[in-house]
């Protein structure tokens, strides 16, 4: 039975998306675990159906002082401030990635690869765009939404409608035939019309959520902020609802005619499925590898399996998307 | 009074309650509370206002938690200047401990401000009636560390090395550490040979049915170039070893995904920072190179 089981979880979660050959609908979101090759591979190995790098700039780019990341069981702030060494370290990280170097050999196949860039212009986004798409990853997510460098950039291009529109048309001038993802904020008044701007730029997919807030914790004997940009960006457990409903806003604004990336607060399988239903075709996680440690992957991929067995889905597709139907 | 959380890493500043200057640039800070840390792991000190950076524990008895740590950048040049009764936040403890068998026989290898944690073992390690050989290795004598504290240790012989002999054996710890591994192989042997009781032996106090020579275990924290050569040490004589390893750490409970390890991509705050020779045989960026807060390479 069990064994039984095993075979169907790896028949009723596989999907093609966009010409990428997913396994399973989990991926590693941007920022956790994926500074180098050897973490997306060792990420993989746990299990993840696609691995999102850490954000590239088109040039060095520091982050802030710690402390950076913070958490309990219901949240987690984070303003590492993007910290990256620029395209020659992208260039060897994602050569040696895409190489398939045998280091697990359980791992029968490469996992996709989306490499996520960043910059703070819209030239620098064409640039770095074109550095990465030079380098073949299976897919490329584009970080407009990032809350944590406002004092330096000012408000995310996820922001205004024109701006992520601008953005997205820069990074498409440059990718070809690779698959262009746009991460959008949920701190916008109307992330359904960034959605539809975005895709009407020429995206390929969405990916929703970026941390929500930014928010602030803190200590109280020293009476000072923790994080030392004093502001966070929000994710874990608590952020799903807002994650769930701006999945929801991303698929109705857009006919449910691209793929999304429904990212935010997901733990277990069931959140996976909520997610889903609200209309995402893949799953982020990235919090939540701390509280359910690098076997979550794995872990979220049974409990949708046991779950899709115990309600009779044959195919994920009967779920993405449900509550608009 | 608590949030209720089961888990939790935020840090929260507690009164620094004696300060102890251990060496011109060394100093030990003791904290009003116990964190329960286990020797070997680490806890995020937090200076407000300043940085955060990962640091060993040097001791946690269940009432006071102390750090030992030398000055050295910006965060521990701000932190020294702290007196008793200021603030200083702290989260964890964090990641992996070390571990023995009651009655094992251990060598402790430390170079440097790894003597402090090292100790922590030592004083844990003896209430569990283990034996110890306490090797301490510094560039010169005034730069030693807890050798006062070593002394008063039950079971337990400290050898020491100075780079430029003013005490002690006059070269590597790493030194010591071979002669007292090929003194505890020959003494196997002889034993072997001649069929005797496995007792009283130097480097052993328990029989058991694995040659003597696997027993007792090697711990060393330290430069890792010294690491290096432990591990080489260790690998080429089938001793079992742990090693603790240091890695720049941003989150330090597994998130970030800064402190990673080529090619396995294992976390150094979570898998780590206490990590098993034959693991850090495979780490081929072991005693090569390490990142810095941008991810960039830089060779050791």
């Amino acid at each position: 039975m069990i064994v039984l089981a095993g075979i169907l979880n790896v028949m009723e979660l596989k999907q093609n998306i966009l010409g990428i050959e997913f396994t399973n609908p989990t991926v590693l979101a941007s920022g956790i675990w994926g500074v180098t090759a050897s973490g997306w591979r060792c990420v993989a190995k746990n299990g993840a159906g696609a691995i999102t790098t850490k954000s590239l700039w088109d040039k060095e780019h520091k982050g802030h002082p710690n402390p950076t990341i913070i958490s309990n069981e219901y949240w987690s702030l984070n303003a590492v401030g993007i910290p990256d060494a620029g395209p020659e370290k992208a260039r060897e990280e994602i050569a040696s990635y895409m190489a398939d170097h045998p280091v697990y050999p359980e791992q029968s196949r490469r996992t996709p690869l989306v490499a996520n860039i960043v910059s703070n212009s819209k030239e620098g986004f064409g640039e770095i765009a074109k550095v990465i798409a030079e380098l073949k990853p299976d897919a490329i997510e584009v970080n407009i939404s990032c809350p944590n460098v406002e004092d330096e950039l000012g408000k995310p291009f996820a922001c205004s409608k024109p701006d992520a529109a601008g953005v997205t048309e820069a990074v498409k001038k440059h990718t070809g035939d690779i698959p262009v993802f746009v991460k959008l904020s949920p701190n916008v008044n109307n992330i359904g019309e960034i959605a539809k701007a975005v895709v009407g730029a020429g995206a390929d997919g969405i990916t929703a959520i970026n941390t929500v807030g930014p928010g602030m914790a803190i200590d109280l004997k020293s009476r000072k902020p923790i994080l030392s940009n004093r502001v966070g960006g929000l994710s874990g457990r608590a952020i799903k609802p807002v994650a769930v409903r701006c999945v929801a806003d991303c698929y109705k604004a857009t006919d449910g005619k691209v793929p999304i990336i429904g990212t935010g607060g997901i733990y277990t399988g069931e959140d996976a499925l909520e997610i889903m239903m609200a209309g995402a075709s893949l799953v982020g996680i990235g919090t939540a590898i701390w509280d359910r440690g690098e076997e979550v992957f794995k872990k979220v991929c049974e409990e949708m399996s046991e779950w899709c067995d115990a309600n009779d889905v044959k195919d994920l597709s009967e779920i993405i998307g449900s509550i608009h139907k | 009074m608590s949030c209720g959380c089961k888990k939790n890493n935020v840090p929260k500043t507690y009164k620094i309650v004696s300060i102890k200057k251990e060496t011109e640039q060394v100093q030990t800070f003791t904290f009003d509370v116990s964190l329960g840390a286990r020797p070997g792991q680490f806890v995020m000190v937090w200076l407000p206002g300043v940085d955060e950076v990962p640091m060993s524990v040097s001791m946690d008895d269940g009432k006071n938690l102390s750090i030992t740590f030398f000055q050295v950048g910006d965060m521990t040049t701000e932190l020294a200047k702290c007196k008793v009764g200021d603030l200083v936040g702290l989260r964890g403890p964090l990641g992996t401990h070390y571990e023995w068998k009651k009655g094992q026989h251990l060598i402790l290898v430390a170079g440097g401000y790894g003597a402090a944690p090292m100790y922590f073992v030592a004083n844990e390690a003896v209430k569990d009636e283990c034996t110890v050989d306490f090797i301490v290795g510094a560039r010169s004598k005034d730069l030693l560390l807890y050798t006062d504290e070593i002394k008063k240790l039950e079971n337990t012989n400290l050898h020491i090395a100075t780079d430029d002999g003013s005490e002690g054996h006059k070269g590597y710890n790493t030194e010591i550490l071979e002669k007292l591994i090929n003194q505890r192989l020959s003494s196997t042997e002889r034993q072997s040979a001649s069929g005797e009781a496995s007792k009283n032996t130097p480097l052993d106090s328990t029989p058991c049915e694995e040659p003597h020579s696997r027993k007792a275990s090697v711990f060393a924290c330290g430069p890792e170039m010294m690491l290096k050569r432990i591990s080489d040490i260790c690998a080429e004589e089938e001793v079992t070893c742990f090693l603790s390893l240091e890695r720049y750490m941003k989150c330090g409970y597994g998130l970030c995904g800064n402190c990673c390890m080529d090619p396995l991509g294992i976390r150094v705050c979570k898998d780590g920072p206490v990590i098993s020779n034959d693991i850090c045989r495979q780490l081929t960026e072991f005693g090569a190179y390490h990142r810095d807060e941008l991810g960039r390479k830089k060779k050791f």
